[in-house]
Order: structure tokens, then sequence, then C-alpha cells
């Protein structure tokens, strides 16, 4: 990956973070921790690598983004606004009477949601099938789905994650957003899901550990994914929740919560600090 | 009508399918280690490549048809009415009924007739759980030709469906030569002026031989197979509480959540005058035992089917 290219990333990110907490503060409700932990990813998703057209969100042979862990719409939203699915502007009607921008995503309202979603652990078993789907039918497109490391305590995700194995679904490409919180707590505290990695491992999954603030590891991630045949890939990712606005990094109680005027001032005061500093380089 | 085949509803859904699967590519079956109980093995045997089992795990199953549809596939995932319908409620609410995917459940053993295996499989909920979902068709064929044409009909419907079939065969009530079928439309199968009885499933040949008793006892019983639960064909259901003021719905069901308080509903709605009873199971569980033991001991029957009707005559002439 070239700096400059690297750049651009950067400034997505920082774009998406911006978006979220002008979603969440508009909304005066959602959830901006996850979302945060997880901008990077987008940004990396829905400007570098998913095969989609905004132009075109329902091409059949388009890639396919499941959010499973679905609460973090805001950041998902973000990044399909700042991709041209729809305007920046609307992020701000977010879970307002009216808006198609729902608290969690609906496939039906809006550009680019390729699955309806928020009820945890389902989001995953539906990429399966769309995964699934593209083999009978002969299409070359991947499925890509995000899970929360809370998400993972629900049984669900085993039985689809034993489903993905089972089929062989090598364009099944699995990420987890290992931020180690959870609403009730730290994941260690609440529920300890021990290694991740191992259990992935045990299910049949390659599997790549990486920064998930880091684009050249995923870049790296995705390519292990593309040669690897046969089994489900999956990427587990150390982020920091809230990562970007500095009171919320690594705090459980951004987990769902939405800054007031004050704190949102704050928010956006830092984030475009971050994107002039990115654009004058 | 002679020659009717007394084949159990899940046998039908199974060669159903194998017909569909012979006419549409885009036909995909799921099952969650049941295939052999739910029939689902006779579309498999036929296309292996199209069928594919989920394993013990029926959330996810659910789910899974749902990406499945996105992409543009039918699929048809099937287990028993216990776990399609309860087990995986909330995926079927979340995942398939909120987006309104075009995945069509096929529940087996629904009911009571399971028989032996007891409480924890005799499913009696399933259509209050179903029909409580925005946009799902939910519905229960009475025999073998009813439920072909409902599986062909479900098919070519666009959006959720769920059909309910049953482990236990019974007399065929409808003829194969000249019958269609309509989502949504309730079919009289015996005209009456009396009293009408409003049936679907298994307890539809009851009702069509407890109108035979009663006509011999002088009461004119309007017979209706309202196969569909939801959407209700409520003109149909106005029609017969205009016509007779008397309605007993039967079912093998809850009295709770089911066909007959769907049909209550609507009379009640209605301002129409109209006395109606449920047949259907009380608010209790079921029990192991021979399905057609169970089925009488429960009341499913056309016995007390006429016996309600009786009570119900009796106590609106006082």
């Amino acid at each position: 990956m070239t700096n400059e290219e690297k750049k651009q990333l950067q400034i997505a990110a920082c774009k998406v973070r911006m978006g979220v907490v002008e979603g969440v503060h508009a909304a005066k409700a959602g959830h901006p921790g996850g979302s945060l932990s997880a901008a990077d990813m987008f940004a990396y998703l829905y400007f570098k690598e998913l095969n989609i057209d905004p132009a075109d969100p329902k091409n059949p042979d388009r890639d396919r983004f499941v959010l499973s862990k679905g609460h973090t719409a805001p950041g998902l939203y973000a990044a399909l606004a700042n991709r041209g699915f729809f305007p920046v502007e609307d992020l701000k009607t977010l879970r307002q009477i009216g808006s198609y921008l729902q608290g969690h995503p609906n496939m039906n309202t809006v550009p680019g949601v390729d699955m309806s979603t928020g009820s945890l652990g389902q989001g995953i078993s539906a990429a399966c099938g769309m995964a699934l789907a593209a083999k009978h039918m002969g299409k070359t497109c991947r499925v890509y789905t995000l899970l929360g490391d809370g998400e993972i305590e629900e049984g669900e995700v085993w039985e689809a994650l034993m489903f993905a194995h089972h089929y062989k679904l090598d364009n099944l490409w699995v990420i987890i957003d290992n931020n180690g919180l959870q609403i009730d707590g730290p994941t260690k505290v609440v529920m300890d899901s021990g290694s991740i990695p191992d259990k992935l491992r045990a299910f049949g999954f390659e599997v790549a550990e990486i920064d998930g603030h880091d684009f050249d590891q995923m870049e790296a991630a995705f390519a292990r994914a593309r040669e690897t045949k046969g089994v489900p890939f999956a990427i587990v990712m150390k982020t920091t929740k809230g990562k970007g606005v500095s009171y919320m990094e690594n705090q459980v109680g951004w987990h769902g919560k939405a800054p007031n005027d004050g704190e949102y001032e704050q928010a956006m005061g830092e984030l475009r600090a971050q994107l002039v500093e990115l654009e004058a380089e | 009508m002679a020659d009717v085949k007394k084949i159990a509803t899940r046998e039908s859904y199974g060669n159903a399918l194998k017909e569909l699967g012979a006419a549409h590519d885009d036909v995909i079956v799921f099952d969650a280690d049941l295939s052999n109980a739910t029939k689902t093995n006779t579309f498999q045997k036929a296309y292996p490549d199209r069928h594919f089992n989920c394993g013990i795990a029926e959330g996810n199953m659910m789910a899974v048809a749902a990406g499945v549809a996105s992409m543009g596939l039918v699929p048809f995932a099937s287990s028993f009415a216990m776990f399609a319908a309860g087990r995986a409620f909330e995926q079927v609410r979340n995942s398939i009924g909120y987006p309104h995917l075009n995945v069509k459940i096929g529940a087996t053993h629904g009911g009571i007739s399971v028989g032996e295996d007891g409480a924890s499989h005799q499913c009696c909920e399933d259509f209050a759980l179903m029909r409580s979902i925005p946009g799902m068709v939910v519905m229960s064929p009475a025999d073998d030709v009813e439920t072909r044409a409902m599986v062909k009909a479900a098919y070519e419907y666009k959006g959720p469906v769920y059909m309910r079939f049953s482990r236990f065969g019974m007399d065929a009530v409808h003829d194969p030569d000249n019958y269609t079928f309509e989502i949504g439309k309730g079919e009289v199968l015996r005209e009456g002026t009396d009293v009408a009885i409003i049936a679907n499933g298994l307890l539809v040949p009851e009702a069509v031989k407890a109108g035979q008793t009663l006509a011999e006892e002088g009461i004119s019983a309007m017979v209706i197979d309202m196969a569909t639960v939801k959407p209700l064909d409520e003109e149909l259901v106005l029609r017969a509480a205009k016509t007779c003021g008397k309605i007993v719905t039967a079912e093998e069901h809850s009295i709770i959540g089911g066909l007959g308080e769907a049909v209550c509903a609507v009379i009640a709605e209605s301002g129409i005058p109209c006395k109606v009873k449920r047949v259907g199971v009380n608010d209790e569980f079921g029990h192991s035992g021979p399905a057609a033991a169970l089925l009488k001991q429960f009341g499913l029957s056309a016995e007390h089917i006429a016996e309600t009707v009786k009570h119900l005559t009796a106590f609106s002439a006082d």
C-alpha cells in the first residue's frame, strides 16, 4: 500500500468517525464505542476492499457485507454515506422518526445495506447463507461479516461457524472486532471467551490476528484470505473501543451512550484536528 | 374420491418439494437433521446438490435461509413445528419476517398428533407465534391434494410463508381432479345454514364427518376448510357468521392464538351477532400416546365437534 493510499484511508476512517459522532449526537442515542473501534475496518472495506458500486447498490454480483454486530450501524452508515451511497448530511437523521437510517440496519431502507441485522448472532448465519448461495450460483463474489467479541457469546455464532466450515465456505470472511468490552463490562469479566483465534482454528477456520487500526495488517490479512481455499477465513482484530475520541477510548460506558453537546464539540474538535493534520501531510 | 390416498401431509410435502425441484432450479431445501421425518429426504434423493443439512441448529438454519433468499434463490427450511416456530422464532422474526425475505418454512409434526414423543414435541403454539409476525403467511393443509397445491402456491408467492404439516395421516377430503388453491381463500366444503364449522389441518376431515352426522340429525352445518390462518379469509368468515349466526372453529392448536381466536376477532369487530365456540387444545400441554387416541382424548374429533355444535345450538335456542 502506498503512503498516499494509506493517507486516503486514514482520512476516510476519520470521516467515518465524524459521521458516527454526528449521528449518535443528533439521535441522542446509539452505539459510538463499537462503531469507532471498527471505523478503520469500515473505511478499509468500503474504500478499498469491497467490490461495490454506490451507483448500483443492488448489483447481483457485488460483494456482500453483513454487519452482524448491527448496533454499530452508525459506523456502517457513515462509511456508506462517505462512499456515496447516500448524502452524508442524512447521518444526522439517525434513529429519528421517518428516517431510513434505523437504529439497526434495515436492508429494505438503506442503500448499500445487504442484510437487516441487530439481533446478535444472526448476521453471521445470513452471511453463511449468502456465501453458500453464491457458490451454488457460481458467483465469484465474496461475503464479509463483522462481529463483536461480545456477540460471539451467542450460541448461534458457533452454529454458523460449524456450518461455514462444513460447507467449505472459502468465500466467507469473518471479521471479529476484539475491543474487549461489552455493555456490562470487560468481556473477560462478563463472559470470558478465552482465546478467540484458538476457538476459530478449532472450528476449522484459517485465522489472521491483526491490529484493527493498522491498514497494512488489514491488507496482508485480506491477501492471505484470497489465497486460502477450501476453508473459511477469519480476521480477529484487536481494537480500542471508542478509538479516535479521547474520552471514549477503552471506556465501557461509551458502548451505547450519546455525547451531550459539550462532549460532542470536544469529540468533533479532536476529529477535525486529526483530519486537518492528515490533509496537510 | 374413493382412490384418494390417505397419507400424512409431511409425506405430501416431501413429494411436492420434489415436484417443485423438477420445475424450478432456484428451489433450495434446508433441514436440521430431520430429513427422514420431515420428508425433505424425498427432495434430497432427487436433487442432492440442492439439499443442505444444517445439523441440529434450527436458529442458524433460518438465518442461513434468509441469506440464501437475499441472493435470489427460494429456500424451503424444514424442521418440526416446535423447533421451526418455537426454537427459531426470533430468527424467523428478525432475519426472515422483518426484512420480508422470500423464505418458505415447511414445519412438520405440528400439533398433538405427533403422538408418542409427547409434550416436548407437540407444538400447539405455532400458529400463534407465526401469526404475530408482520407479513407472515400462515397455512396448514388438510390432505395430500391441498398440500401439493399449497406448496406450489407458496413458491409462486413472494415473501415469507409458514406451512404446518402433520405426522399423522388422515382421510382425504379433496378431489384431485378439480381442485384449485389460493392463499388467503377458505373453501366451503359443504353449504349449511344452522352453524358453520371452520377448520384446518387434521380437523378438516373431522369437520366434514361432523357435518354429515349433524345433517342426519337435522342440523344444517356449513363446513369450511380454512387452510390459510393468515391472511384470514375475513369475507368468508363474515358470510358464515351472517348465514348461520353460530360458528364452531376446529384446529389442532391451542385455543389461544390460533384459527379460533382469529375468527373470533373478525366477528367481534364486525358487529355481526354470532356465537362462537373453539375446538382445539385447551390451555394445557399434551402427553405421550398413539396419535389417534390422543386426538380423541383431546377432543379433536368429529364427535366432539358435533357435540360442541349441538351444545351451541341448544344454548342459542334457550
